[in-house]
């Protein structure tokens, strides 16, 4: 692949926006005063924005589902979050499950 | 802790962004504009299967859209003034925001938040830029289920917020439409559809 022109004014493009969209909420803000209930719905959405993102990496490929050793890796995760295990252990075991489970598809398959 | 998960990420990330052919300096270069993980592996992903570069710079825009409501979410005086401001208007992320918000006072938030903000611009770009070299060496990077960092990482950071009943109602919920509209809609547009779950938490 070449770096054409082009990919590098889309990768401006995406600078520039990101930073925007970063900027706008600060500033938003303090034109702004939200009241108790605003500030609750926008924790709760970027909460869910969040899961969301979690699913749809976790589940999906493009637009297809993502097969079973990445849900089962980010499944094996959130067990270890729920039992709040330290941050670096809950990462490392969702990988670790991952790969164990492609060498044994590949090793079966 | 969680720069150490970034990084893992961003040799992934690298790796990836080399197998499909873009040179050693692309994912360096963006991971420093740009430094939003999954717009950039969208970007990279969108112009590898033939996309244009605009197009994959808008489906970037529209997973980096969530920074809106981050920063409407942070508390003032997180960011500081002046050249911090800017600073730390770019170094906002997902991780940054969510450690800030689980923090209970001001001070703490803003430790909070700088501490993941500079160890993401430390853990990022060097983890994108070594994954590009080792790129050329290791050609699947899946066999090493580094693909499953990403969302153990965000998993692991929202965990606390799930606790609580409604929010974790409102989660799944989003997660479930998100999901569910993947198959037929544009990357990135799911993630957002999941915000209409946000009245589950009322």
């Amino acid at each position: 692949m070449k770096a054409t022109p082009l990919l590098l004014a889309g990768l401006g493009i995406l600078a520039a926006g990101t930073f925007a969209f970063r900027l706008s909420g600060p500033v938003l803000r303090s034109r702004v005063t939200f009241p108790v209930p605003m500030a609750r719905l926008l924790e709760v959405a970027a909460v869910v924005v969040l899961t969301a993102l979690v699913a749809v990496t976790a589940l999906t490929s493009g637009h297809s589902p993502a097969g079973y050793a990445r849900p089962a890796g980010v499944l094996m995760a959130g067990l270890l979050a729920w039992r709040k295990a330290p941050f670096i252990v809950v990462v490392l075991a969702a990988a670790v499950t991952t790969a164990m489970l492609r060498l044994l598809g590949a090793a079966l398959g | 802790m969680a720069c150490l998960a970034v990084w893992l990420y961003g040799l992934s990330y690298g790796a990836v962004a080399v197998a499909d052919g873009f040179p050693v300096w692309l994912p360096a270069a963006a991971s420093i504009l740009v430094i939003a993980g999954s717009s950039e592996l969208l970007f990279v992903g969108v112009v590898a299967a033939g996309g244009s570069p605009i197009a994959a710079a808008l489906a970037g825009l529209l997973v980096n859209s969530r920074h809106l409501p981050y920063g409407l979410a942070l508390p003032d005086g997180i960011l500081g003034r002046g050249w911090r401001r800017v600073l730390g208007t770019h170094l906002m992320n997902d991780e940054s925001v969510v450690f800030a918000l689980a923090e209970p006072d001001l001070a703490a938030k803003r430790r909070a938040y700088w501490f993941c903000a500079l160890g993401t611009l430390a853990a990022w770009p060097s983890g994108a830029f070594l994954g590009a070299l080792a790129g050329s060496v290791v050609r699947d990077t899946n066999a090493l289920g580094l693909d499953a960092v990403f969302p153990a990482v965000i998993l692991a950071l929202v965990f606390p917020s799930l606790r609580e009943g409604r929010m974790r109602l409102a989660a799944v919920a989003g997660a479930g439409v998100a999901v569910a509209t993947t198959a037929f809609l544009p990357p990135g547009v799911p993630v957002l559809l999941a915000l209409v779950a946000v009245v589950a938490a009322r």
